[in-house]
């Protein structure tokens, strides 16, 4: 009996510390995932109450148009910017652990981009994308190219001008592999050496399965960060040109607050959160057969 | 209570450590990375330049072609002016971001420790149910409960005569509930600190809550800045959530009148909007320079381990 008693009151004293995230999990979690499942059977515009409409808006998002070009846009950027800035960031990072002067400065710099705000760097980049007066197409017609692109107004180069500027922010992601590769151990390089390795086989058979880990994370949070890419786009082409720039999001808050239909972005919205528990059970499965987990 | 949780400040010092050791490339190796790295900094570097060159420009000097480098003449007050637009309050909204901040950033410090600490220091049945519950709470895009939170704060404001969308409530009074990954994060650190510390505090007859509060927390000072940091930066930077429960431009923030202002201005007054954008980057900037170390240590920390 006292024993029973320790027990809960251990228990409730664990509640009582956790309650803040338990009310709030309950409140901005639960309640709106659970509220969006209803929504999204629903016809619901805000000014009227929701109209129970069973599958009606899973059967038109399958057959929306719009919906599938915008998950297009949205897997091709992922495509394209997350494998090619992993691949960047790696690189980066292994040069900044190589043992040089100046490394301290040399890690600022390239951090610095991540710390701007996304409507800033858009800003930015809006000017820099600029098709006539713009820094880039400035530099590409100095060194000779007659006709650039028009990047952002310009349906084949708008996206490859987001997945362009995206790699300007990898700094974040260059310090994470940076401390990963920080912690392979010294010895499995030195053993490496001693066997004769060259330095390409020393990465290829050391450093990619020590920090396999690190990537899997990051690619992880890679495609589920792709699936939420709203402000940059919205601020720098709207979408255009021709829906050409047209995320997933983006699509989502405009149904929901320029179209005000809420039954049809909730669908979205679930569609999204199974995309993404979706993902996130894959990468966990293939991990398991690539990811190389040192020691315990 | 075993703790095989890695050791947050090992790490914090493992991210510079490595600066110092790996050597194993030669002089040729260590060339070519000084190249390298030379030019992927020009790279990082050169749109801040032209920024700030552009804010300093008169409005011709924007539009001419070929542009020049080196604004001349130097028009400062383009940033005097960005304060004075008729249609676009920068002082206001600066004013506005800064109550978001202060609210927020305390809010989800304070409440993401009490939670933390709950998950790190107390033993007691369910708890890591919870905390797996809790961790998977962290891959939830905030697209996903948008529209539903949207309509639950007109709800609120409809039924409590308290009014929820056009305030700042929604972008500061959830984080007061803590965040998944702020919990997550003074979880680990809070792990590191030994138990006996507690236990003679609670065989002095300490409460629970005055071992969190006057041992714990003193200690967990540099992860409660890292979290502090984090948790400013991503209100600093938080574009959707304004957009989505803000409406009136007079309650704006600094990162939405940006946008506002752009939408008006922009494609004229490039001098006057890449100095307003320099002074929306700027106090991120700055902060990274005063607490660069907690920074990067942070990050390096978040990244990797579990």
């Amino acid at each position: 009996m006292a024993r029973w008693h320790s027990e809960t009151r251990a228990v409730l004293r664990g509640l009582a510390f956790l309650s803040p995230w338990l009310v709030g999990f309950f409140a901005f979690t639960l309640v709106p995932i659970a509220l969006s499942l209803y929504y999204s059977f629903c016809d619901y515009s805000l000014l009227q109450p929701p109209l129970y409409k069973g599958l009606t808006n899973y059967h038109l998002l399958v057959h929306d148009n719009v919906f599938w070009k915008v998950l297009r846009n949205t897997a091709i950027y992922a495509l394209m910017a997350l494998p090619l800035g992993m691949l960047a960031a790696l690189g980066v990072a292994m040069l900044l652990n190589v043992k040089i002067r100046g490394l301290a400065f040399y890690r600022t710099v390239i951090f610095l981009p991540s710390l701007v705000p996304t409507a800033a760097s858009a800003m930015l980049w809006l000017w820099l994308f600029n098709a006539k007066l713009g820094l880039i197409n400035v530099g590409l017609r100095a060194i000779g190219v007659t006709n650039p692109p028009g990047w952002l107004t310009d349906v084949r180069w708008s996206m490859p001008a987001l997945v362009l500027m995206s790699f300007w922010g990898i700094g974040n992601t260059v310090i994470i592999y940076l401390a990963g590769l920080q912690d392979v151990p010294r010895e499995l390089y030195e053993a490496a050496s001693i066997d004769g390795a060259s330095t390409v086989r020393k990465i290829w058979h050391v450093t990619l399965p020590s920090i396999s880990p690190v990537i899997f994370f990051n690619l992880i949070m890679g495609i589920i960060g792709t699936l939420q890419v709203f402000a940059t786009p919205y601020i720098m082409t709207g979408g255009g040109p021709a829906r050409s720039t047209y995320f997933y999001t983006m699509y989502l808050y405009d149904n929901a607050f320029s179209y005000l239909k809420m039954g049809y972005a909730s669908a979205m919205a679930w569609v999204q959160l199974l995309i993404v528990l979706v993902l996130t059970a894959l990468a966990a499965w293939s991990s398991k057969k690539w990811v190389h987990y040192s020691g315990n | 209570m075993s703790s095989n949780t890695p050791n947050h400040a090992s790490t914090l010092q493992a991210a510079s450590g490595a600066v110092r050791r790996g050597n194993r490339k030669g002089r040729g190796g260590r060339l070519f990375a000084h190249t390298m790295l030379v030019a992927i900094g020009i790279a990082a570097l050169l749109p801040f330049v032209w920024m700030l060159s552009t804010s300093l420009k008169t409005l011709q000097a924007t539009t001419a072609y070929p542009p020049t480098f080196w604004p001349s003449p130097i028009q400062w007050h383009n940033y005097a002016d960005v304060f004075r637009q008729e249609k676009a309050n920068f002082l206001l909204w600066t004013r506005n971001t800064l109550v978001i901040e202060v609210l927020g950033v305390t809010g989800t410090t304070l409440s993401s420790a009490i939670v933390a600490y709950g998950f790190a220091r107390l033993r007691f049945r369910g708890r890591n149910a919870l905390f797996v519950l809790m961790l998977s709470t962290m891959m939830l895009p905030f697209p996903v409960t948008m529209v539903s939170l949207f309509s639950l704060f007109r709800w609120l404001g409809d039924h409590t005569g308290i009014a929820w969308l056009g305030t700042f409530k929604p972008l500061w009074v959830p984080a007061w509930f803590g965040s998944a990954f702020n919990i997550f994060l003074l979880r680990q650190f809070f792990m590191t600190i030994p138990t006996e510390l507690s236990e003679s505090a609670r065989i002095d007859g300490c409460s629970e809550f005055g071992i969190f509060w006057r041992i714990i927390l003193p200690l967990a000072r540099p992860a409660l800045a890292v979290v502090a940091l984090f948790a400013f930066l991503a209100i600093w930077n938080d574009f959707l959530g304004p957009l989505v429960y803000l409406q009136r431009p007079e309650q704006f923030t600094l990162v939405l009148g940006l946008q506002n202002f752009q939408s008006k201005a922009g494609g004229t007054s490039w001098h006057l909007l890449m100095a307003a954008s320099v002074l929306v980057i700027l106090p991120a900037i700055m902060l990274f320079f005063v607490a660069q170390k907690t920074f990067i240590e942070g990050i390096a920390t978040t990244g990797i381990k579990q």
